[in-house]
C-alpha cells in the first residue's frame, strides 16, 4: 500500500509551520464576555441583573458623592451651597461634619493638646506587634517597622507633639529599626514592655506604678530563681505568689512614695475622655492580647480527663456562649457593683475590657479546641513516646500545630470582637459609631446628619477588619508547611 | 502463685500527690474545687453584704407587679395594666419571632448568594462576593443604624400617598405601603371566621390556625406514609411506584380546601384619614432589625455555603456521572448529603449568634427580650440583679434549645462511621 501511495505524494512538508493565533471568535474581549457574562440564558439574565443591580447603585448615589461639600460650618450650610452651587433640589453629601468632627471620631474628647499621645501608642505597637505578626519574614517586618515608625513621627509632628516627645518617639523607633536588623529577637523585650508603655501613653499619668510593676515581677523572677534548686513547682508557686502579693500590696503606695521623691509623671487622661476609635482599638487590642491565651487555657481545661476541670470548663464556655454580649456588658456596669466588696469601684473601661475578653475567650477556646481535635491522633501519641511531660508536649508539639489549624477560626473571633466594640455605647461609652455619632448630632448646626459619619466609620471598620482577614490568609499561606 | 513480676507495693509518701500521675490529677482537681469554692463563697458573701447595705433584698416577687408601660403592637394581649411577668413573656415573645423570621430569611439569602458566587458568571460572583466582604467586615450596629436611618429618614410619612396626585406610591401593586413611621402590609381576612379558642391567660389562638397546623402535621405524616410504601414497593418488586402527585396532593388539597372553607383572603392595607388601616402595620424598629439581621447573617451564611460545595471534593460529582446519575440526581444524592455535613454545624452557630444579636433591637426601640424585661422594667424597678439573672438565664435556655434541637438533625445528617 505505502508504496503505492509513495508514487502519489506531490509535497512533503520540511519546515514548522509558525503556531497560527487561535480564531478570532475564541480570543479577545467579545469571546470573554460571551464565555463569562452570556454563555446560557440563566448566565445572560444574571448579568442583566448584574447591570441593573449597579444601575441602581450609581444612579441613586453618583450625584450624592458628586455633589460633596467639603467646607461648611453647619448642615443648613452644607444644604445652601448645594442649592447654590448645582440647583434648588439637588442632594449633596456633606464631608464638612468628617472635616470638622475627624478628631471626636478619632479620639473622643481626649485633650486635643495631648493627642500624639495615642498616635505614638498605636506606632508603638506596631513596633511591638512586627516582631510577633511578621516573625517569618525579615523583608516584611523591616517595611512594616519603617513605614509605622516614619507614619507616627510624621503625625506626632503635625499634631504637634513637643520636642521631648518626638526626639523619645525617634529614639525608640529608630533603634527598633536597627535592633530588627541586627539582634531581631530582643525587639521581643519591646513587645513583653509594651502593654505597660502602652497603658502609660494612654492615660499618663505617674510612670512609678510601671516600674514598680516590672519590679516586682523582677523580685518573683529572683525568688524563682533562687527556690528552683530546690524544687521547680516550689520555685514557680513562690514566684508567682510574690509577684501577686506585691501587686496587691505594695506596688501602689510604693509608687506614690517614689512619686512624691522624684516625680515623673505626664498628664493624666480619664477614662471617660476616651471615645472613638481611640476606645475601640483600645478595647480590642487590650481584648484580642488577653483572650488568645485565656482561650488556650480554656481549650486544653476542656480537653482534659479530669472531670472537674472539664466540666468546669464545659460550664464556663457554654454559659458565656449562651448569652448575648450585651448581658455580659450590663453585668459589667450594673452587677459588678453586687459582687465585689462594698466600695470598689474600678474604671468602666477596665470593666468593659474584661468582660470583652471573656466573651471572645470561650469562642476562642470553641475554635482552639476544633485545632486540637483535628490534629491526629499520632502526634499526641509521639510526644507521649517521646517522653515529655503535658506542657512540654502541649508547648512543643500540640499547640503550635493546632494553633495553625485553626487561624482563620481565632482571626475571625477577633473581627468578630472588633466589631463587638461597639456595643460598649449601651454602657454609656462612646464608641465612634453610635456614641460619637449621637453627640455630633446632638449640636445644632449638625442634627439630621447620618450617612456621612456612618459611611466614614464603616470604611474605617472595613479597612481594619478586612486587612485583619487578609493577614489570616497570609499567614495560612506562610504557616502552610505540607505541599509548597 | 504469687506474683513476682509486681513491682513490690511503695508505701504512700506525700510527696506522691505531686510527683505520682496516678494521684496528681486528684490534687490538681481538689486544688481547683477550693479554689472555685473560695470564689463562689467571695461572690456570695459580696452579694449578701451588698444587698444589705443597699437595703434590698433578692427577690423575684416584682414579676407580678403592675408594670405600666406599654408595648406596641404586642404578640399577645397585653395593656400598661398587665405584670411585669407578662411585658417579660411579650418581649420574649418578640426576641422568638424576628430571631426565626431572620433565620429562616438569612438561610433564603445565605443558600442564594452562597451558589451565587460560585457561579461562571463573572460580574454577578464579583457583585455577591462584595457584598459578602461588606457585611462581614463591618458592624452589624452600623448595618441596624443605616437600615433604621433610611425607614425613619428617606421614606415619605403616611400622608404623602393621600390626595389625587400622590407625592409617594405604595409597591407590590399597592399591597405595601413603606412610611417613615410604620411599614403597612396586606392582612389575613376570613369571610367564615370560626372564632378563637381561650387558652387562659388571655391568650386566643384562632381555630382555623389550629385547623392548619392539624392539615400540615398530618399530612406530613400522611406523606412520610407513602414514602414507607413506596420504598416496600420497591424493595419487593423493584419498580417504585410515582409518588409525587400522590405527596404534592397531600400537601396542597386540604390547605387548598380550607382556604376555601375559611375563605382566606388578603386585605391591602388603605389610606384612611392621616394612616393606612385595613392592613398589618408593622413598625420600623422590627422591620429595620429583621433586615439587617438578614442581610448580615446571610453574608456570614453565604461563606458557609461555598465553602460547604467547596469541601466536596470534585471526585465525587465525576464518580456521581461515571455511575451514570443525572445532575439533578447527583446534586440531590451525592453533592447535597455530604456538603449539608460540613454546612450544619456553623450553620448552627450563625442562628445562635442571630438570635443573641436580635438584642441589639435596643438601638432600633423595637421592645424584645432586653427591651422589656432587661430595660424598662429593670429601670422601673430597680431589681437590676433579678433582672439581669433571669433575663441571662433565659437566653442561655433559647440557645440550649437552638443549639439541642440543631444538633438532633446534625446527628441525622453526620457521615455514619464505622
Amino acid at each position: 500500500m505505502s508504496e503505492l501511495h509513495a508514487q502519489t505524494v506531490s509535497f512533503v512538508r520540511e519546515t514548522m509551520i509558525p503556531p497560527a493565533p487561535p480564531p478570532t471568535r475564541q480570543t479577545g474581549a467579545l469571546s470573554w464576555l460571551r464565555e463569562n457574562l452570556f454563555s446560557g440564558p440563566v448566565n445572560t439574565i444574571l448579568t442583566l441583573l448584574g447591570l441593573a443591580i449597579i444601575w441602581f447603585l450609581v444612579s441613586h448615589f453618583w450625584d450624592w458623592f458628586a455633589h460633596s461639600v467639603w467646607n461648611a460650618a453647619s448642615l443648613a450650610e452644607c444644604r445652601q451651597i448645594i442649592a447654590e452651587t448645582w440647583g434648588e433640589g439637588a442632594r449633596g453629601a456633606c464631608w464638612a461634619v468628617i472635616r470638622e468632627r475627624w478628631n471626636q471620631y478619632l479620639f473622643g474628647f481626649y485633650p486635643m493638646e495631648l493627642y500624639f499621645r495615642p498616635v505614638m501608642a498605636f506606632g508603638f505597637l506596631m513596633v511591638a506587634l512586627a516582631p510577633v505578626l511578621f516573625s517569618e519574614s525579615l523583608q516584611i517586618r523591616r517595611i512594616v517597622l519603617i513605614v509605622s515608625a516614619a507614619l507616627t513621627l510624621v503625625l506626632m509632628a503635625v499634631l504637634g507633639a513637643p520636642m521631648v516627645w518626638l526626639a523619645f518617639a525617634a529614639v525608640v523607633m529608630i533603634g527598633a529599626v536597627v535592633i530588627a536588623e541586627r539582634h531581631a529577637p530582643w525587639l521581643l523585650i519591646f513587645s513583653v514592655l509594651y502593654p505597660l508603655l502602652g497603658i502609660w501613653l494612654l492615660w499618663g499619668g505617674s510612670l512609678w506604678p510601671q516600674i514598680m510593676v516590672l519590679a516586682s515581677i523582677g523580685l518573683g523572677w529572683l525568688a524563682w530563681k533562687l527556690l528552683v534548686r530546690v524544687s521547680p513547682l516550689l520555685a514557680m508557686v513562690a514566684g508567682v505568689l510574690v509577684t501577686l502579693i506585691l501587686w496587691l500590696v505594695a506596688v501602689g503606695p510604693a509608687a506614690e512614695d517614689a512619686q512624691r521623691l522624684i516625680p515623673l509623671a505626664i498628664t493624666a487622661v480619664d477614662s471617660d475622655q476616651f471615645g472613638g476609635f481611640l476606645l475601640s482599638i483600645t478595647i480590642g487590642v487590650a481584648g484580642i492580647a488577653l483572650s488568645l491565651p485565656l482561650g488556650i487555657i480554656l481549650a486544653l481545661a476542656r480537653r482534659s480527663d479530669m472531670f472537674l476541670v472539664h466540666t468546669l470548663a464545659v460550664m464556663f464556655i457554654e454559659f458565656i456562649r449562651g448569652v448575648p454580649l450585651i448581658t455580659l456588658l450590663f453585668v459589667a456596669s450594673l452587677l459588678l457593683n453586687y459582687f465585689l466588696p462594698p466600695g470598689t469601684n474600678f474604671d468602666i473601661i477596665l470593666r468593659v475590657i474584661i468582660m470583652v475578653t471573656i466573651f471572645a475567650a470561650a469562642y476562642m477556646a470553641e475554635v482552639i479546641r476544633g485545632g486540637l481535635a483535628a490534629l491526629p491522633r499520632g502526634q499526641y501519641e509521639a510526644a507521649d513516646a517521646l517522653g515529655l511531660d503535658y506542657w512540654k508536649a502541649q508547648r512543643l508539639i500540640i499547640l503550635p500545630q493546632a494553633l495553625k489549624i485553626s487561624i482563620p477560626g481565632i482571626v475571625s473571633t477577633f473581627i468578630g470582637m472588633f466589631k463587638d466594640t461597639t456595643l460598649v455605647v449601651f454602657v454609656g461609652l462612646f464608641d465612634p459609631l453610635k456614641g460619637v455619632s449621637d453627640f455630633v448630632r446632638a449640636n445644632f448646626a449638625w442634627k439630621g446628619v447620618y450617612w456621612e459619619p456612618f459611611i466614614f466609620v464603616g470604611a474605617i471598620f472595613f479597612i481594619i477588619c478586612f486587612s485583619m482577614s487578609r493577614y489570616s490568609m497570609f499567614l495560612e499561606r506562610r504557616l502552610r508547611r505540607e505541599h509548597r | 502463685m504469687a506474683d513476682i513480676s509486681a513491682p513490690a507495693a511503695t508505701p504512700f509518701r506525700l510527696s506522691m500527690l505531686l510527683y505520682d500521675r496516678r494521684y496528681r490529677s486528684m490534687t490538681i482537681q481538689v486544688f481547683v474545687f477550693i479554689l472555685v469554692m473560695a470564689f463562689a463563697w467571695w461572690l456570695v458573701g459580696n452579694t449578701i453584704q451588698n444587698l444589705r447595705v443597699m437595703g434590698k433584698d433578692f427577690d423575684f416577687g416584682f414579676l407580678g407587679q403592675r408594670a405600666g408601660y406599654d408595648i406596641p403592637s404586642p404578640p399577645i394581649p397585653y395593656t400598661s395594666d398587665d405584670t411585669h411577668l407578662r411585658a417579660t413573656i411579650v418581649g420574649l415573645l418578640n426576641t422568638v419571632i424576628v430571631s426565626v423570621l431572620g433565620c429562616i430569611a438569612a438561610t433564603v439569602l445565605g443558600i442564594t448568594v452562597g451558589v451565587a458566587r460560585l457561579s461562571n458568571n463573572w460580574l454577578f460572583a464579583r457583585l455577591m462576593t462584595i457584598y459578602v466582604e461588606m457585611f462581614r467586615n463591618i458592624p452589624l450596629l452600623l448595618w441596624i443604624l443605616i437600615v433604621y436611618a433610611i425607614f425613619t429618614e428617606v421614606l415619605p410619612p403616611p400622608n404623602a400617598y393621600r390626595g389625587e396626585d400622590p407625592a409617594a406610591s405604595m409597591i407590590l401593586f399597592d399591597n405595601v405601603a413603606l412610611t417613615n413611621r410604620y411599614t403597612a402590609i396586606p392582612s389575613l381576612g376570613m369571610t367564615n371566621n370560626p372564632g378563637d379558642l381561650d387558652l387562659g391567660y388571655r391568650i386566643l389562638i384562632n381555630w382555623a390556625v389550629i385547623a392548619f397546623a392539624v392539615v400540615l402535621i398530618g399530612g406530613w405524616f400522611l406523606r412520610k406514609a407513602v414514602l414507607n410504601h413506596a420504598q416496600k414497593v420497591q424493595d419487593a418488586t423493584g419498580d417504585r411506584p410515582v409518588t409525587w402527585w400522590k405527596n404534592l396532593a397531600i400537601m396542597t388539597v386540604p390547605s387548598l380546601l380550607l382556604i376555601w372553607y375559611f375563605g382566606l383572603h388578603l386585605v391591602p392595607p388603605e389610606l384612611k384619614g392621616f394612616n393606612f388601616a385595613g392592613g398589618l402595620n408593622v413598625q420600623n424598629g422590627f422591620v429595620a432589625l429583621w433586615l439587617a439581621l438578614t442581610l448580615y447573617t446571610g453574608a456570614f451564611i453565604a461563606e458557609i455555603v461555598r465553602a460547604g460545595i467547596l469541601a466536596v471534593s470534585k471526585g465525587q460529582s465525576e464518580a456521581a456521572f461515571a455511575l451514570g446519575l443525572k445532575p439533578n440526581w447527583t446534586m440531590n444524592l451525592v453533592i447535597l448529603p455530604q456538603a449539608l455535613r460540613v454546612i450544619i454545624p456553623p450553620l448552627i452557630s450563625q442562628y445562635l449568634n442571630l438570635t443573641k444579636n436580635s438584642s441589639l433591637a435596643i438601638a432600633v426601640g423595637y421592645m424584645d427580650l432586653r427591651g422589656t424585661l432587661g430595660g424598662t422594667t429593670l429601670n422601673q424597678t430597680g431589681r437590676e440583679l433579678e433582672a439581669i439573672v433571669l433575663m441571662m438565664l433565659i437566653y442561655l435556655a433559647l440557645s440550649l434549645i437552638i443549639s439541642g434541637a440543631m444538633n438532633v438533625y446534625n446527628n441525622r445528617v453526620k457521615l455514619k462511621e464505622r
